[in-house]
């Protein structure tokens, strides 16, 4: 398997976006070499728009432009949008109902070296419980195109975060041509206990599911891109044949993928042994990314472990 | 470039408007119990100006891709707006009655996704100025020759996020964006300039590239002159109106009075002030 920069990704998938659709239109806030929005700034210079330092302002500047019928990407650092912009967010785009694509980049504790200051994990949970809008963090760098791809076909407020770091590529072409929003991605099959991850985790989940093979527990691997609309059937399907489900996200435990899915496995009333990995309410700090994941706790050996406890009883 | 005779008998009939328009959100107000009459009666006049006379919008067709855009950044006046998009047909003017109301089509605050005509839900104060920004840009992008109009107030430019869009409006070269500023010198808590002092107001805006115009808010042929100034100017700037006005203008005993930015008139309030209004659109009835 090789690694690749989701952002590259995304950059390309924004010009092909904006070559086969004249309303789509760029905003980014001067991290444009970081976010790779310059690819499409260099290619469409009229419908790319530096909005500078100012990021309050880019969010509302998306909606207006959205209200003349334009599809508008803005892009930056997760931790400032939706960091820096929750209000603007929350007025401009999700209560305005606007068509704006936030596609924000450093997402999660790889951004590693810069510290806490700029690692975003509090952004699903601001993002999930606005109406109207939708959450993605795609698991795969060419499912973070697709992804694009998917928030330019379908109207509205939506949200999708990527890491610094690049990512393994997981599927073939196929699956990605499938995906829908509200699906998920059944990436392994298994009876024992049930793995639910996005972003750079599902890659981790699918190391320790074949760790976990080799001792005898058959992990069932399912990548929840779709954070929001959550695709509720396969989640409780899996639950219940397995009985077991551990979230793994580079969020904080508190309100990200971990909470909806607890949310709904409750009220269903499925009986079920749960467990929410992710940032134990605490702030990170600087490092080395595989350093992060190993102190904070949401590596594949952490993922073996509390896996191999859950099935110990 | 449309050109405008401003004479007399324009600017009585749109005082005469505007004198109803300010009873009608008197009597809003009353009835909601509640919302922010001060705001609503210092901005009324600039509110008329656009919608019965400068702007190009047509109330049967509100989605109109060419129509000149109204957004009003300082959301607590939405009676004001409403009073305003009603007697333009944009909606029944029985739903104005129901402000404030569970199920109402008319919101505390502007809300686009339940009231025609509104194009942005605005009411948390600093956003509506960088949203003009965004339909300006638009429009240069489609070479469409609509203008944004976008009504602030002073306490609002206290918002950091005006001054994000003040500067990204000069650095586009937006001169199809007005905005308009009305410099009722009152916010919650005591004048703006013992609590954060805008002055030199009109150099601050000079400074970040705008043009700058500076009038009495509630002189309507003032208005009238500084939006077709506004809209003459060839030098690729934004152009700020700054408009003088007094909170509560209109009602005698609301004027320059802290207490009704917002809280709504009791009855006896409410029946003062009709009568106050309706001597006054008595005497602008009289002078056809």
């Amino acid at each position: 398997m090789k690694k690749i920069n989701p952002r590259d990704v995304y950059g390309e998938t924004l010009v092909k976006l904006g070559e086969q659709n004249p309303n789509i239109v760029v905003l980014d806030a001067d991290l444009s070499k970081s976010t790779k929005t310059y690819k499409f700034g260099e290619r469409f210079p009229d419908r790319f728009f530096n909005m500078g330092i100012a990021e309050a302002n880019m969010v509302s500047v998306a909606a207006g432009l959205a209200s003349c019928g334009k599809i508008v990407f803005a892009s930056t650092f997760a931790v400032f949008v939706p960091g820096k912009t929750y209000d603007q967010i929350r007025m401009s785009v999700a209560y305005s109902n606007m068509n704006v694509k936030l596609f924000c980049t450093h997402a999660g504790i790889n951004v590693g070296k810069d510290g806490f200051s700029h690692q975003m994990i509090e952004d699903i949970a601001l993002m999930r419980v606005l109406p109207n809008m939708k959450v993605f963090a795609p698991s795969d760098p060419y499912q973070a195109g697709r992804v694009a791809e998917l928030m330019a076909e379908h109207y509205g407020p939506m949200y999708a975060r990527v890491s610094r770091e690049p990512m393994y590529q997981i599927y073939e072409r196929d699956v990605l041509e499938e995906m829908e929003i509200g699906k998920s991605i059944k990436v392994r099959e298994g009876d024992d206990i049930t793995l639910l991850a996005h972003g750079l985790m599902l890659h981790e989940c699918i190391l320790a599911a074949r760790d976990l093979e080799k001792r005898g527990i058959s992990a069932e691997v399912i990548d929840i891109w779709s954070i929001k609309p959550l695709n509720e059937n396969e989640i409780i399907k899996s639950v219940r044949k397995t009985g077991r489900v551990i979230t793994v996200e580079e969020h904080s435990i508190i309100g990200g993928a971990g909470s909806a899915v607890a949310e709904l496995i409750a009220e269903k009333g499925i009986n079920a042994k749960f467990k929410r990995m992710g940032i134990m309410d605490v702030f990170s700090e600087s490092g080395d990314p595989r350093d992060l994941f190993e102190k904070y706790g949401i590596s594949k050996e952490h993922i073996v472990k509390n896996s191999m406890e859950m099935c110990s009883d | 470039m449309k050109k405008h005779v401003h004479d007399n008998e324009l600017v009585r009939k749109l005082n005469l408007i505007a004198t109803r328009m300010r009873k009608k959100i008197i009597e809003m107000l009353y009835r909601a119990k509640s919302g922010h009459p001060g705001g609503c009666l210092s901005a009324i006049d600039a509110i008329v100006a656009l919608y019965f006379h400068h702007m190009r919008h047509d109330p049967k067709n509100p989605k109109d891709s060419n129509r000149d855009r109204f957004i009003l950044s300082k959301g607590h006046a939405a009676p004001a707006l409403y009073a305003v998009l009603a007697e333009c047909g944009y909606f029944d003017k029985k739903e104005l009655l129901r402000l404030r109301e569970i199920n109402s089509i008319l919101q505390g605050h502007p809300a686009n996704t339940l009231t025609p005509g509104v194009e942005v839900s605005t009411g948390s104060l600093g956003q509506g100025l960088s949203f003009a920004v965004g339909v300006a840009l638009a429009g240069k992008l489609d070479k469409k020759d609509y203008r944004v109009y976008v009504l602030i107030g002073d306490g609002e430019a206290e918002e950091g996020q005006i001054w994000e869009a003040a500067a990204s409006a000069s650095h586009y070269r937006l001169d199809n964006l007005i905005a308009m500023l009305d410099r009722n010198r009152l916010q919650i808590d005591g004048t703006t300039e013992e609590i954060y002092g805008l002055e030199p107001i009109v150099e601050r805006w000079e400074s970040f590239g705008w043009n700058v115009l500076e009038i009495d808010g509630h002189d309507m042929k003032q208005i009238l002159d500084a939006l077709d100034k506004a809209c003459s100017f060839k030098n690729g700037k934004p152009t700020m109106i700054i408009m003088n006005t007094i909170k509560g203008k209109g009602v005698s005993f609301m004027e320059n009075n802290l207490k009704f930015h917002g809280i709504a008139p009791n009855e006896e309030e409410y029946k003062m002030a009709m009568k106050e209004l309706e001597e006054l659109e008595r005497k602008l009835e009289g002078k056809k």
